[in-house]
């Protein structure tokens, strides 16, 4: 798989994606017409409030959602392989290896009751062949490259023991250490503080950079979109209303929405200067 | 004379362990004084577990400090006697991040927020009706969401009966605490834009607790910064924050995102 990361630079891509929740009172459409590509070392950013399809998006490429309540429509493909319709089983060896997934809330993407190390390595062994003594220096050599201090001991330590910032590299850390040709990364620094978040996105872009996997960044917050996407897709009511290169987006923005987006950022009356100055 | 007035206040949680349960010794606030006046905003900023949010406890009366003594209107908010703490309690109100877990959900809207009116005020069911009909209106709802129960609103929409919660007593001060925060930068505005609004109509003071710059500034006229436990800086003029030198400060400055790809800091080629 890795010979066709390199060949190809559409990494993944979607086309006519479409979602459909059944409830008692008929079906409901979640997202429709959605169509994107990764490309290799490249970040799509998707950005929408809160409610309009961002996070089902993710959840359908990672085939998450309920197969006996939702419908998924049209075609997802990781390197040229189908994966709308694949069994749970294929699934779980692309999810955590191909595509590696972020959650916003690092606090509940842990389980409480095993360490770091243990959740760590399972997810290593889980994809390789491995030994634990060989897990455990990838693990310790991936938390080193997110700047977490004593790695060794913080293997040994519970998710409850670590602060959201810290938790949130640890969770790029496990992303990252299989090199995934995609990592989703849905509103991972939402939940932090400001101090955190720009070390965050820091090191989620180190990774695109070194292994070159491709980034499906998924936010409402614009700045964040600014610092690390090269094209945006902005989403409403379940569809993408504007597609554009980042520069582009910020500076014409056709779609009536990403203006109202675009205007709802609360603006500090020094930014421009201020950034010169820094 | 200050509506509300924070006199060296120091607090500190009991340590977890068996044997030493009485050991206070990890401070949480230490020597907090601060004011504010009637009809003005503090924003009060500082990165997770610099102790804003005991801060706003001991402010709400929630959590009594170990020392010092918080004042509303002069009278001690930890008095002994009960119906100043009544009388505090119906002017100081508050609206917490996470709206879901404010409200109780088997409520209908209308009940959440006649809630304080039935403690406080004596009005007839209409009469009631009618002033909570008008509290939605004004936070930008309507007379059809009255039978609505929680899980029918957005976190937007719920954290607008929460802001309508408390205003219905005409209160004297909110605390806000992290209000905005779990809400995506549309809701955010308009929420900001309807704070502001009521702080103009109604001569309403914010206690403005958060770590997004943006919005503290946005809606704040005075700014102060938490750093362990202790108000590292305190701005009458909320501009002084970005000609500021403390080092606290000047780490918060840096995180700010430039919110222009052409600024960007982050990414590399």
């Amino acid at each position: 798989m890795s010979m066709l990361v390199r060949e190809q630079s559409n990494v993944l891509q979607v086309r006519d994606l479409h979602v459909q929740v059944n409830s008692k009172n008929g079906a409901a459409t979640l997202v429709q017409d959605i169509n994107f590509e990764l490309k290799r070392g490249k970040v799509l950013g998707l950005v929408g409030e809160s409610g309009c399809g961002k996070t089902i998006t993710s959840m359908s490429i990672l085939q998450l959602l309920d197969q006996k309540t939702t419908k998924i429509g049209g075609s997802i493909e990781l390197l040229g392989h189908e994966l709308n319709g694949l069994s749970e089983k294929e699934m779980r060896k692309i999810r955590g290896k191909d595509i590696a997934f972020i959650m916003q809330n690092p606090m509940n993407a842990f389980t409480p009751v095993f360490t770091i190390g243990h959740q760590f390595i399972e997810t290593i062994r889980s994809h390789t062949k491995w030994n634990k003594k060989q897990a455990t220096e990838l693990a310790i050599e991936a938390l080193c490259q997110v700047n977490l201090p004593n790695p060794d001991k913080l293997l040994k330590y519970y998710p409850f023991q670590l602060s959201g910032g810290m938790l949130q590299r640890v969770m790029i850390a496990i992303a990252a250490c299989l090199h995934p040709a995609v990592i989703i990364a849905d509103e991972p620094t939402t939940a932090l503080d400001v101090n955190n978040q720009k070390k965050v996105l820091y090191h989620l872009d180190k990774i695109r950079s070194e292994h070159g996997s491709a980034i499906l960044l998924i936010s409402h917050d614009l700045g964040v979109i600014a610092e690390m996407a090269d094209e945006v897709a902005v989403m409403q009511n379940g569809r993408i209303v504007e597609k554009a290169d980042v520069f582009q987006l910020f500076d014409k923005p056709q779609h009536e929405y990403t203006k109202k987006l675009l205007n709802a950022r609360s603006v500090l009356p020094l930014d421009e200067s201020f950034i010169h100055l820094a | 004379m200050s509506l509300l007035q924070v006199n060296e206040v120091t607090h500190s949680y009991g340590s977890r362990k068996f044997f030493n349960w009485k050991d206070r010794s990890k401070k949480i606030l230490s020597n907090i004084s601060l004011s504010i006046d009637e009809g003005t905003c503090l924003g009060l900023l500082g990165t997770s577990g610099a102790g804003k949010s005991t801060l706003g406890k001991v402010i709400l009366g929630l959590e009594r400090p170990q020392n010092g003594q918080v004042l509303f209107q002069g009278h001690d908010i930890y008095s002994s006697d009960k119906h100043i703490r009544q009388k505090i309690r119906r002017d100081l109100q508050a609206v917490f991040q996470d709206s879901y877990s404010s409200v109780n959900p088997r409520m209908t809207a209308e009940r959440i927020i006649a809630e304080p009116l039935e403690n406080y005020e004596k009005l007839t069911l209409a009469e009631q009706k009618r002033t909570v009909i008008e509290l939605l209106e004004r936070v930008g709802l309507s007379e059809e969401d009255l039978k609505k129960h929680p899980h029918q609103f957005s976190g937007g929409q719920l954290q607008r009966i929460n802001i309508a919660r408390a205003i219905s007593l005409k209160p004297k001060l909110i605390v806000l605490d992290e209000a905005v925060s779990s809400l995506d930068m549309v809701n955010q505005t308009l929420i900001l834009e309807l704070l502001k609004e009521l702080k103009a109509d109604f001569g309403l003071s914010f206690l403005f607790i958060t770590h997004d710059i943006n919005a503290a500034y946005t809606i704040s006229d005075r700014l102060g910064v938490l750093d362990k436990g202790e108000l590292a800086e305190l701005y009458d003029e909320k501009n002084q924050f970005f000609t500021s030198k403390h080092p606290v400060v000047n780490e918060m400055r840096d995180s700010i995102l430039a919110g222009h790809p052409r600024f960007r800091s982050v990414r590399r080629a």
